[in-house]
């Protein structure tokens, strides 16, 4: 049996009939990783000895009757971001080089508890703030698909050791589409769930009320599986306020893949004839397109139709979520934790060292534009006509939803770049975020599949967005999708 | 650059709101980096000041999309002692003490 073929489903089915191990699981993983990892660097922390006994552990229980669950025994990485206790947790920023989580983030107790074997931390963009992955402080992320193009970003490190089988599943966070653009540029499937879904206690916070949490899989199925696991609530006590504790999380339960009757709507804007400024390139319009006519052919209704607002979502997000950035990274202050500047001797120079050394270019950049647009006398013209437009941009997707199951569109506007041309005109890589950011900004859901292939052999996806609480519709869609299409997620 | 990035002269920004800036986020920015700062902070606004075109006028703001309210709890010690997990992160401690530099000179 080729292991690294399955996906985290069928592995965990494998486990738990006894075809194969955890153990022996986690050795294939740690042979690709052996194989792959020199090049495309997708970690930042690999815990050898700790999966391994881990991995032991989890069979023991599995053959004893103890775990039963579809994820035991199946290898995982987690972004940066997410705190793990006692294993280094360092958000790809020089600031915390040295932090060790004293507690794990709900949604990685939640998998633990479920006997997913935790193999290692993955590279991501500083603080998540980035669509490359070069902005980490620990080297750049290579696209498995074509090592001279970036992953995407900012969980880049995920979606390429999904996509490289150096684990089965991720866990990446979307801030502003940070789980389904690296999908996407990897041919992997990333959903970022209804705000709310998933506790976002111990995920290192960006942007609060965008912010959340999602898995990065080879299969729908996959993704669903995951988000159950992540999304149920656990514990006894509430630790993120914005935590919904929905009780209609058996995503996958009956999911059916008949999609007759199903209304999809594609925003004219999100596939412009000629490039209007967005940078869609033809081969991801002719991809999504072509993804709409099987679905028509499937039986869905598929039309196009004006999205209000559109143009106004990228300014809108980043005026929010620099601010939101500004305010949240005003804790690493070089006191309690992560790096310190040591030629201070006075505690507000000590401060600004501190911050000034610790953080790189990008996180400076908008912290710096997050002060500024928080600050007395510009707070009303930015951050709160920011926050009006956000409300109205919200109102546009309500009336959408009364008349689509969900909206069709690219994830990004083109397949990934090449490693080292994005960075230098950031307005521009933020246009690229078009199509994912209003997801955050109106709290929805949304799912991004493999949908074609580009220039270079890069994949191309598209993304399905849903009214919040739809997840299950959009899986449905997904599903079928994925058996009507050419197109599959890993080699 | 395309007309829909930025269609209107770049915001120019001033030293001293730089400077202001980097106060509120506690940041020492270099010479170079201030330049650097002052060029992508004014393209940022330019194209940010897109919003001004629409009109809000009586749409309360929207800072969370779903409705927030205050979650309580019984009080009760949950976490158990993270005294040495917490302090052992610690860039610099004496006992069990966190070491920070002069805050009164």
């Amino acid at each position: 049996m080729e292991l690294l073929s399955l996906s985290a489903v069928e592995l965990g089915t494998a486990i738990r009939d006894g075809r194969t191990t955890a153990p022996e699981a986690l050795q294939a993983v740690f042979e690709q990783i052996a194989r792959k990892e020199e090049l495309y660097h997708c970690y930042v922390t690999i815990d050898r000895e700790g999966a391994l006994k881990r991995a032991e552990e989890v069979q023991g229980k599995i053959e004893r009757g103890e775990l039963k669950h579809p994820l035991a025994g199946v290898p995982m990485a987690v972004k940066d971001n997410l705190c793990t206790k006692g294993m280094r947790t360092t958000c790809s920023s020089r600031m915390l080089s040295n932090f060790v989580p004293s507690y794990s983030a709900e949604a990685v107790t939640n998998l633990e508890e479920a006997g997913a074997v935790l193999v290692g931390k993955t590279n991501m963009d500083e603080f998540a703030m980035g669509s490359t992955t070069e902005t980490s402080a620990y080297g750049v992320t290579r696209n498995p698909r074509n090592p001279e193009h970036v992953p995407g970003g900012s969980s880049g490190g995920s979606a390429a050791a999904v996509a490289a089988g150096e684990c089965f599943f991720a866990l990446g966070s979307d801030t502003g589409g940070s789980v389904r653009q690296p999908a996407a540029h990897c041919g992997v499937v990333g959903l970022k769930p209804t705000y709310g879904t998933v506790s976002r206690y111990g995920l290192v916070a960006y942007g609060s009320s965008l912010d959340q949490i999602g898995p990065i899989c080879r299969t729908v199925e996959d993704c669903g599986v995951v988000l159950e696991t992540i999304a149920a609530p656990s514990g006894a006590c509430i630790r993120d306020s914005t935590h919904i504790r929905r009780k209609d999380t058996d995503f996958c339960r009956g999911l059916k893949t008949d999609i007759r009757g199903i209304k999809i709507g594609i925003p004219k804007a999100y596939i412009p004839e000629e490039d209007d400024g967005s940078g869609l390139t033809r081969d991801v319009r002719e991809a999504v397109l072509g993804a709409a006519r099987l679905f028509r052919e499937s039986g869905a209704l598929v039309e196009e139709f004006d999205l209000e607002l559109t143009d106004y979502a990228v300014p809108a997000y980043y005026t929010i979520a620099s601010a939101e950035a500004g305010s949240n990274l005003e804790r690493f202050d070089g006191i309690k934790y992560g790096y310190r500047a040591t030629e201070a001797e006075e505690l507000h120079r000590m401060y600004r060292q501190t911050r000034s050394q610790g953080f790189g270019p990008e996180v400076k950049r908008r912290i710096l534009l997050g002060s500024f647009v928080l600050s007395a006398g510009h707070y009303d013209a930015y951050y709160l006509k920011a926050l009006q437009v956000r409300a109205l941009i919200k109102k546009a997707f309500d009336r959408a939803f009364r008349r689509y199951d969900c909206i069709l569109g690219p994830t990004a506007p083109s397949t990934a770049p090449r490693l080292g041309e994005s960075l230098e005109e950031p307005v521009k890589m933020y246009l690229g975020d078009i199509y994912t950011i209003s997801a955050n900004l109106a709290g929805l859901p949304a799912l991004s599949i493999p949908c074609g292939t580009g220039a270079g052999g890069l994949p191309i996806g598209m993304q399905l967005t849903g009214d919040c609480f739809q997840e299950k519709k959009l899986l449905q869609i997904g599903c079928c999708y994925e058996q009507i299409s050419p197109f599959k997620a890993g080699d | 650059m395309d007309n829909r990035i930025i269609n209107q002269d770049e915001i120019n920004i001033q030293d001293d709101t730089i400077e202001y800036a980097g106060i509120l986020a506690e940041l020492a920015l270099s010479s170079e980096e201030r330049e650097q700062a002052k060029k992508d902070m004014g393209r940022m606004l330019s194209y940010i000041d897109k919003l001004k075109e629409l009109d809000t006028t009586g749409v309360e703001p929207m800072s969370h999309v779903l409705p927030i309210q205050n979650v309580f709890r019984e009080d009760v010690v949950e976490n158990g002692d993270g005294r040495e997990s917490s302090l052992g992160n610690a860039p610099f401690r004496k006992e069990d003490l966190f070491v920070v530099p002069k805050t009164v000179v």
